[in-house]
């Protein structure tokens, strides 16, 4: 110990001698030191729960007003003479007559509405009334004549929909202001429908048609719904589903309890986890290359879209995978083999079942990823295109073209209308509601099954 | 025979054959199951796997090379007056395509018989009406020389799928008869069956590698169809990016690169100190009750898809910053005459960031041993100083990692860029300009009209491989460094 | 083994820390129960008893190093040169400074030899020139013992050492703050024989400057290097004397059982 020949003395206490019930000047500006990054660190998490409020509010406010939408209720005369001159009601024959011939009907209907309630009429042309109604509502008194012959010669009260403008008024959206540069509508409208409103003619009622219906053109966003994205998004589910549980499952199950240490494996391992991290749009060009491209498959078509998605969630569900087999302590494997079973059947009879519930918690949140996905639904067709109908039968709606529910959403904010605005907002409240669900499932699913070993 | 019935008819075979392994092997033993090898199921499935698994796997390979090699053949009937360039010698295929198909649905309804289907002359009947009758839309009349490969092509079409029924089900049957020849009490059916079993794992694993195959070569191909009609030099070095879809477009990466790297420095700037700071102080200061309600809000924000980023950005943000930042703004400044800029995204980025950031370092730094702190504060350190001088200096390479993940992230990300930077490619440097994103232009080349066989449509790839090759090689990177920072503390 | 200068031990000391009726909970666990105990300046103090019978725990409260464990509370008061450091007033950054710790398993930081040292200094602002921290840095080291083996190396990682070289940088770490006392938790159980020698060696020698408390689980090593010397059972302090008393004479059957090896 010929080190310690520095002999310590009282020469080495300078500071020291100070009571420690009084802080010295150093340690208070340490202090306040200390107090400051401790604020930084609240205020860095209080700016990421405002942006969650936020965005939480926002979507709120500007969404849930698409669940709720105008109606304007008219009776309507539906005379013979125009609409079944034969008179025999046989819906082939009166198939001839075209929404062209149901418009007049409406003008008719509104302006004696109009007249019976004593509410001035300030156009020249009765046409000019019927821009507070959707353009469908000549479709949707034919298609229920069409449905209901009987119908003719009576006055029937039509539930029709209002024009997104005067949709928009009732919502605050459009004013009297903003009207001044539109020209799909004038204040004299507004006059009218509020005396309609009034009178309770006109009212805001929730609407199915938003969560059920199907997508309309441009201009009439009144009438546009998620119901056939939906469908859409759920056969692309059932296709992630059905390929990704079993192959994630089987190469999580061969790399982690079967592959040898070698370059093969080392170079799956990376690959894996790199294609994790790879841009979701470089999964759309893959899709768009090779299963359209090449393949020849169906553009728009949610097998497509679902076998984009599925080559995009892999990676992260064989990572979750992994780690709940991973987490089956090894006891088990031997015990298992201890008994004389095969590698093969300790594997399939107890380390699988027993790390069920985390891959089926993994599995989910891998759905949920791919549920919102849009960027690669872009580049294989699944925007632009008008998901107006249902598809007739299970084949078809893995083959026919359709949308899903967040390329639908990207559709009508792309449109560039207030009122496709709200309808965004809208579809982003049931696919947020999805996702949570899903969420909210998996969470519980690892509650309830999570094991300590 | 259509694939799906073979597919089905294989299917049947392979359950025919389980049931028969099975009752010959216990047949053999006189039901009695102790004096076989292995469990009687295992002969089923090894009877069953071999009548399907070869049978299956020539189907697949018949599936994907017929159509390529037909299309090869037919391609050369094509006389090469009737077309310039690769992009109409396609359409000319597609339309080919489009009259087989649709001379075969007219037989199939009926409006043709098979006879007449394959010496039908384009001169005497017209096609096009034809086919229209039966739902087949053909945008023009059909020239003899497409009918005629159109016929060569449902001859070959015709002939090969006859042979595939034939080899595929032939197949099907050795593989059982095989099989079933080999049941024996002694043969050792579970190894067998273990074996197959082991080989369908793999190729499950496989298909990692697959994808990264096919994304890498169909970037590949049409990067380099692309740089044959469009020189690479003025691809990587131009400074306008100008494309029209009539010809003569000027294609300039830089633009959509520098657009790329601001959106990504400022959401960036927004969500590594943001992220940082409160892992530090979710990991370090927060107790349990602030912990267990402050980080599942922030994951969250992790959760939720980035459309709605998007639709936040172009609807939210954008009009916001306007309002503050533009010519009739709070500020007065008149920086910013549009909603959608470099700004808006990239502050809308840097909140999706936030969470990714946060949750990689909060991992991170629950990384650095306990001892560390401990170490620090026993020398009389206030929290604030261990975690600036020996918590954060001993996790710093993780840190960088988690960044560069996050840079990955940042250049890649395609919805909040197209709904709120803008469509403009411009080298500027006000933040509050639009600008455009290498991402975005992928999106805009490949959805609108061009052809895809244009310069206009393939610059997508080009741009892809380039966005491809830097996000692999900044993840290989990030995830070198941490996983070298693990094994630091393992 | 060498001659511990054991004669001293009758030299009367001042207190130093004195604990008076000390408990410690660990959420609902009794950790520590009614401890006194009187620590005096310039002597090594050892604590000794079974593992779990808080004897690290109480170490661990005279530095207030338990504040960073949430469910941990301390009852009654410690006194350290008269003043209770549990008192409201008392900054735990500034006591730590007087009151300085060494680790069970060495800990060097990721950063130099030299930083390592630094970093005490330098947090505290002991040191108004680069030379003053360099001298700083080499009396530390001299004082740890082991500057002549890394004088020549002082800018390599404090990593790269050995244990027993990491565990005397530690302790060269511990000392460079000045502190008046040193607590050592069990700081030779991840070493070899030969760098405990070493350690035990400089832990005599520290003696002189300084009021050192050490927990060890070995009562050859509490023999060789205590003057006093504390068993601990179950959270209690069951006897507190001078060691050479504490191992020839017990005067509770349960020190002595535990001396001779029956529990444990």
């Amino acid at each position: 110990m010929t080190d310690a020949t520095v002999q310590p003395g009282a020469e080495g206490r300078p500071a020291k001698s100070g009571s420690l019930l009084e802080q010295d000047a150093r340690t208070k500006r340490r202090n306040a030191a200390e107090a400051r990054f401790k604020f930084y660190g609240m205020a860095a998490v209080g700016i990421g729960v405002i942006f969650l409020i936020l965005l939480l509010v926002s979507i709120v406010r500007n969404g849930v007003p698409a669940f709720t939408q105008t109606f304007v209720t008219v009776p309507i005369y539906l005379p013979e003479d125009k609409l079944d001159k034969s008179g025999v009601r046989d819906p082939d024959v009166m198939r001839k007559v075209t929404t062209f011939g149901y418009a007049p009907l409406l003008d008719d209907a509104l302006v004696k509405t109009l007249e019976e309630n004593g509410i001035e009429m300030p156009f020249a042309k009765p046409a000019k009334l019927r821009d507070m109604v959707s353009s469908s509502a000549a479709a949707q008194v034919r298609d229920t004549v069409l449905a209901n012959p009987d119908l003719i010669g009576q006055t029937v009260d039509f539930k029709l929909l209002a024009s997104s403008r005067v949709d928009g008024y009732m919502k605050g959206r459009v004013t009297r202001e903003s009207l001044a540069r539109d020209k799909n509508l004038d204040a004299e409208h507004l006059d009218i429908v509020d005396q309609l409103h009034d009178l309770g003619a006109l009212e805001r009622s929730f609407n199915w048609a938003f969560i059920f219906g199907s997508d309309a053109s441009e201009s009439r966003p009144e009438q546009a719904g998620l119901g056939v994205s939906m469908v859409g998004s759920l056969f692309m589910m059932i296709v992630v589903l059905v390929l990704s549980l079993p192959i994630g499952v089987a190469a999580s199950i061969y790399l982690e309890e079967f592959a040898p240490k070698n370059r093969w494996t080392d170079l799956i391992e990376v690959n894996i986890s790199n294609l994790a991290a790879v841009p979701s749009i470089v999964f759309g060009i893959l899709g768009l290359a090779v299963f359209i491209q090449f393949a020849h498959l169906p553009m728009s078509a949610p097998l497509v879209g679902g076998l984009v998605l599925t080559l995009m969630t892999l990676p992260t569900i064989i990572i979750s995978t992994r780690a709940s087999l991973k987490a089956v302590p090894p006891s088990i494997r031997d015990a298992a083999l201890g008994v004389g079973a095969s590698k093969m059947q300790s594997v399939f009879h107890h380390v699988l079942p027993l790390a069920m519930p985390g891959i089926l918690t993994g599995t989910i949140l891998g759905l949920a990823q791919a549920l919102g996905e849009t960027a690669p639904l872009l580049l294989i067709g699944m925007v632009g295109f008008i998901a107006s109908n249902m598809p007739d039968g299970v084949a078809a709606g893995f083959l026919s073209p359709n949308s899903a529910m967040p390329a639908q959403i990207y559709e009508w904010a792309k449109r560039a209308d207030p009122a496709y605005y709200e309808r965004a907002w809208g579809g982003i409240i049931i696919l947020l509601v999805f996702l949570m669900t899903m969420n909210i499932i998996a969470i519980l699913l690892r509650r309830r099954f999570e094991r300590r070993w | 025979m259509p694939a799906l019935w073979i597919f089905i008819a294989v299917l049947v075979l392979a359950v025919l054959g389980f049931v028969l392994g099975r009752q010959r092997a216990l047949a053999m033993v006189d039901g009695d199951s102790r004096h076989l090898h292995s469990l009687p199921n295992y002969y089923g499935f090894h009877v069953g796997i071999w009548a399907l698994m070869p049978a299956l796997l020539v189907l697949a390979v018949w599936l994907i090379v017929q159509p390529m090699l037909i299309d090869t053949s037919v391609k050369s009937m094509i006389p090469d007056t009737s077309y310039t360039t690769a992009g109409e010698l396609s359409l000319v295929m597609s339309d080919v395509r489009r009259v087989a198909d649709g001379l075969d649905l007219a037989v199939e309804r009926g409006a043709l018989t098979a006879d007449e289907a394959m010496s039908l002359d384009a001169g005497a009947t017209d096609v096009r009406a034809l086919l229209g009758g039966v739902g087949v839309a053909i945008g023009s009349d059909v020239q003899p020389a497409v009918l005629e490969a159109a016929q060569a092509y449902r001859a070959s079409t015709a002939t090969g799928n006859m042979v595939r029924t034939v080899i595929v089900l032939l197949l099907a049957l050795g593989g059982l008869g095989w099989a079933l020849s080999r049941t024996a009490p002694d043969f050792r059916a579970r190894n067998s069956v273990e074996k197959a079993t082991l080989g369908l794992l793999i190729a499950a694993a496989s298909i990692a590698i697959l994808t990264t195959l096919g994304i890498v070569l169909s970037l590949i191909f049409n990067t380099i169809e692309f740089f044959k009609l469009y020189p690479a030099s003025e691809f990587f070095f131009g400074t306008t990016w100008a494309p029209s879809f009539g010809g003569g477009s000027e294609l300039g990466i830089l633009p959509l690169f520098w657009g790329t790297f601001y959106i990504s420095i400022i959401a960036l700037a927004v969500a590594v100190p943001i992220g940082l700071f409160a892992a530090v102080y979710l990991s370090e200061y927060a107790g349990p009750k602030i912990r267990a309600v402050a980080k599942p809000m922030l994951e969250v924000l992790a959760g939720i898809p980035t459309i709605v980023y998007g639709l936040f950005a172009l609807v939210t943000v954008g009009p916001m910053l306007v309002n503050v930042f533009g010519n009739e703004g709070a500020l007065g400044l008149g920086w910013m005459s549009g909603g959608t800029a470099v700004m808006t995204a990239g502050l809308v980025m840097g909140i999706m960031l936030i969470p990714f950031v946060s949750s990689l370092s909060d991992d991170i730094i629950n990384a650095v041993p306990q001892a560390m702190r401990d170490g620090s504060l026993g020398l009389g350190a206030t929290k604030s100083e261990t975690v600036k001088q020996v918590v954060l200096p001993a996790a710093l390479p993780g840190i960088v990692g988690a960044v560069l993940l996050a840079a990955s992230r940042a250049i890649g990300e395609t919805m909040i860029v197209v709904m709120g930077a803008g469509a403009a490619a411009r080298l500027s440097l006000n933040p509050f300009e639009a600008m455009t994103t290498v991402t975005a232009k992928i999106v805009s080349q490949l959805t609108g009209d061009a052809d895809f066989a244009s310069p206009e449509a393939l610059v997508a790839f080009a741009l892809g491989m380039t966005l491809f090759v830097i996000t692999l090689g900044l993840n290989i990177f990030a995830l070198y460094i941490v996983r070298k920072y693990r094994e630091q503390y393992e | 083994m060498y001659d511990s200068p054991k004669s001293d031990s009758t030299v009367k000391h001042a207190i130093k820390i004195a604990a008076n009726k000390v408990q410690v909970f660990y959420g609902d666990t009794h950790a520590i129960k009614d401890v006194d105990v009187q620590i005096e300046d310039k002597t090594v103090t050892a604590f000794i008893g079974p593992s779990g019978c808080g004897k690290s725990t109480f170490l661990r409260t005279l530095n207030r190093m338990n504040d960073t464990i949430d469910i941990c509370r301390v009852e009654g008061e410690i006194l350290l040169d008269g003043e209770n450091i549990y008192d409201k007033r008392v900054d735990p950054v500034q006591l730590r400074a007087k009151v300085g710790m060494v680790f069970q398993k060495p800990n060097p930081f990721p950063k130099s030899i030299y930083d390592n040292i630094a970093y005490g200094p330098r947090i505290h602002g002991l040191a108004k020139t680069k030379a003053d921290l360099d001298e700083i840095v080499e009396k530390s080291l001299r004082r740890g013992a082991i500057w002549n083996e890394v004088k020549d190396r002082l800018h390599s990682p404090g990593t790269g050492l050995s244990g027993g070289q990491q565990q005397r940088l530690c302790i060269a770490r511990a000392v460079a703050t000045e502190p008046e006392v040193l607590l050592m938790d069990e700081p030779c159980s991840a070493l070899d024989p030969i760098a405990t020698g070493q350690v035990e060696e400089l832990i005599d020698e520290l003696r002189e400057s300084y009021s050192v408390v050490i927990v060890t689980h070995s009562m050859q090593q509490a023999a060789r290097v205590s003057q006093k010397t504390a068993f601990f059972h179950l959270g209690n302090l069951v006897e507190f004397g001078e060691t050479s008393q504490i191992f020839t004479n017990p005067k509770d059957p349960r020190t002595e059982s535990y001396i001779t090896g029956r529990i444990g």
